[in-house]
């Protein structure tokens, strides 16, 4: 039944369809997977030689295989980054001045160019498949805990876990107007009557959203809240997470000192 | 006894045109469960949310604990001794993990981290959650959320409980749980409520909100 899995859909907003599976880094610490990734990522960025950018790629491979993504979720996410890359790589070799490697009609094409597009393509990859192990992995809110104790203003935090909270729930009453609205025999078309119902859909959606907002508020102030907001304990960091953590830093600055060699 | 909430009169209108109390008054003591009862848009809501200082009455008084109540200072503590559960669990259940919103409240009373802990587990416990305590608060089914709702109120160990049609949309084992869940509980309720199973299980009297007043039924 279409409509029953519809309205069921994305109640999970924040999650990938990435975690859940015990594998040696879903076990890490996720402060340290958060400060990993970060580094991996500016690090790999850094590079500008055309096989350590391929060899940041086989780590970060590596750690997807490590991670036991499941390869549906990983190339649902490639899709998306690469069907943009897909136009850069294919503008570049003509928009980079050079040596021409060939000739598309009167324009050319420059090896420099060439290099500089698989020198993007292969950082943005190993940019998302590190990122993707390390960081898609983790439940959103062990993501909060680890951006609070990573001292990341806590104003932002808030926003983050409450958008996650909600957003599904809003997505739940969309779903649920636009389903009174075709059980009205309600097809979208071209006209006045399609545009005037679509704005009181999101007029209606927006005034839902804000008594929601309001009620919420209610009940935090009935809790005895303040503007203040406490948090459970974190568990310490084990040892392991230490070696893992430096492992990490070390491929890191070893990929930026060859580069710079 | 002194009455732990005594309203005097109460006037509220969202409109002017069409107030929605005109004149309440209600007196709840230790020890009693008062049914209310009363039409959609009858203002059942709207008295509790004036009994927790969450609204402000046109006119009249709302006397809690001995004091008479008139600004948000005066309202803070009574919102924690008088527990308000929400119409809707998504509303109330903003906190990530079932064991963080639990301890939302505690917390927010200045209680320690380790007391806050306790707290929650022993209110788990009570109501037989333990086993969703680490859950995410947004996977649960729609009675685990009504249950986790009544265990965050819980936490701050109110006097009162204000309840706001508990059993809406919950189905029959679930309403099952929750009606033995509350027969449990020592605290003076006022139990909005439309299901009849409810109200027979705990109330002590009734009264019905009708044209802005309340009657004895």
């Amino acid at each position: 039944m279409t409509s029953g899995t519809r309205l069921q859909g994305p109640r999970n907003w924040g999650d990938l369809g990435l975690h859940a599976v015990d594998s040696p880094i879903q076990r890490r610490d996720p402060r340290i997977r958060v400060l990993l990734a970060g580094t991996l990522a500016v690090s790999v960025v850094t590079l500008d030689d055309l096989l350590l950018s391929a060899l940041g790629l086989g780590l970060a491979m590596g750690l997807v295989v490590i991670a036991r993504l499941r390869l549906r979720a990983v190339l649902a996410a490639l899709l998306a980054l690469d069907s943009f890359m897909v136009l850069v790589v294919a503008l570049l070799p003509f928009s980079v001045p050079g040596e021409a490697a060939f000739h598309l009609g009167s324009v050319a094409a420059t090896w420099q160019g060439l290099e500089t597009a698989a020198l993007i393509a292969l950082k943005a990859n190993a940019v998302l498949l590190s990122t993707l192990a390390l960081v898609g992995t983790l439940e959103i809110v062990a993501l909060g805990h680890a951006l609070h104790h990573l001292y990341v203003p806590d104003k932002l935090i808030h926003l983050f876990l409450f958008t996650v909270r909600y957003l599904g729930l809003m997505h739940q009453e969309y779903t649920r107007l636009r389903q009174a609205m075709r059980a009205r025999a309600f097809r979208a078309r071209s006209d006045r009557h399609t545009w005037r119902s679509v704005g009181y859909l999101l007029g209606m959606l927006l005034v839902r959203s804000l008594a929601r907002s309001e009620r919420i508020l209610a009940a935090m102030k009935c809790r005895g809240f303040d503007g203040r907001y406490h948090r459970l304990r974190h568990p310490p960091l084990e040892r392991l997470d230490w070696y893992f953590g430096a492992g990490g830093l070390t491929v890191a600055a070893g990929l930026v000192a060859a580069g710079a060699l | 006894m002194a009455p732990l909430f005594a309203l005097r009169g109460l006037e509220f209108a969202f409109n002017a045109q069409r107030p929605v109390l005109r004149g309440t008054d209600l007196d709840l003591h230790s020890g009693e469960v008062v049914g209310l009862t009363g039409s959609n848009g009858s203002g059942k809501t709207t008295l509790l949310h004036l009994m927790v200082g969450l609204l402000r009455p046109q006119a009249g008084t709302v006397e809690a604990f001995g004091r008479v109540r008139c600004t948000e200072e005066d309202f803070r503590p009574v919102r924690a001794r008088a527990g308000l559960l929400f119409q809707d669990p998504d509303d109330q259940l903003f906190c990530p993990t079932v064991a963080e919103d639990v301890a939302f409240g505690p917390l927010n009373l200045d209680r320690t981290h380790p007391e806050a802990e306790a707290i929650v587990d022993r209110t788990l416990g009570t109501l037989g959650l333990t086993a969703i305590k680490d859950r995410v608060t947004y996977h649960l089914s729609g009675g685990e959320k009504r249950l986790v709702s009544l265990a965050a109120v819980l936490a701050m160990e109110p006097e009162v409980l204000l309840l706001d049609e508990p059993s809406v949309s919950l189905d029959d084992a679930a309403t099952g749980r929750l009606i033995e869940a509350l027969r449990k509980l020592q605290q003076a309720m006022v139990v909005i409520s439309h299901d009849r199973r409810v109200l027979e299980a705990l109330a002590t009297r009734y009264v019905r909100l009708e044209q802005g007043t309340l009657r004895t039924v």
